[in-house]
């Protein structure tokens, strides 16, 4: 089923746009996984995705962990941590 | 409870949103405002949002102070798009019968909204150059110690 993907701040920069829709193969499970499915693209993906400990997410508009399972996510942003206020 | 939440690119007036809650009838008001540092050739600032999640995070936030706290009032006015050096990005305002809540409610809002709603600041310098800013450990810590004193609060 195709995830809606949203891309914020540098990821967005690094990978030259602010989101997009992807099916991923069944074998990536959880928000981790995507990452690194994403990061295998190269060039602006690699980039802004290779390094998971410097990213966070949120499924469906609500902050989560990156071991998020896919099943059932419509929505799924990739962002560095916030920096508000 | 009076809340009132806003995201927007506009300025806002400080001191009407004191009078507003002033007129709340209770017996305290705290209030913090952020301002965009300048020094080292700061521009601006520029604050990307989620437009499908910012505000929402921001109204949860208010939510969590109020379930915490006995609040007459909470203001938080959230600003995104370029903020100049010496502009206002961010207000809290909290009325409330005795200062203590009103204090520490100000205080968890602030905390919260800095890392826990979805914003991304951009330092802009006068040279052209940009810089995204990180998010620091202290910020991160300051909040989640509102999460293991979650039972307090409420008097």
């Amino acid at each position: 089923m195709a995830i809606e993907l949203l891309y914020f701040a540098w990821v967005r920069e690094a990978i030259g746009r602010d989101g997009e829709a992807v099916e991923p193969p069944a074998d990536v499970a959880d928000v981790a996984g995507l990452i690194g499915w994403l990061a295998a693209r190269g060039g602006g993906y690699a980039e802004a995705l290779a390094s998971a400990a410097r990213l966070r997410c949120a499924v469906d508009q609500r902050f989560a962990p990156l071991d998020t399972p896919l099943a059932g996510a419509r929505e799924i942003a990739i962002f560095p941590p916030v920096t508000g206020g | 409870m009076s809340a009132r939440v806003i995201l927007g690119e506009a300025d806002f007036d400080a001191g009407a949103e004191l009078a507003r809650l002033e007129a709340l009838g209770g017996g305290g008001v705290a209030s913090f405002t952020g301002v965009v540092r300048g020094g080292d050739g700061l521009e601006a600032l520029r604050l990307e949002i989620y437009p499908g999640m910012t505000l929402r995070a921001l109204e949860d936030i208010v939510a969590e102070a109020e379930r915490r706290w006995a609040l007459l009032g909470v203001t938080l006015i959230h600003r995104h798009g370029p903020v100049p050096a010496g502009g206002r990005i961010v207000f809290v305002g909290v009325a409330s019968r005795h200062r203590r809540a009103a204090l520490e409610a100000c205080a968890f809002l602030i905390d919260w909204a800095k890392s826990r709603a979805p914003f991304w600041k951009q330092e802009m310098f006068a040279d052209g150059r940009s810089r995204w800013v990180e998010a620091r450990a202290a910020d991160e810590d300051a909040a989640a110690a509102w999460d293991a004193s979650a039972e307090h609060g409420c008097p």
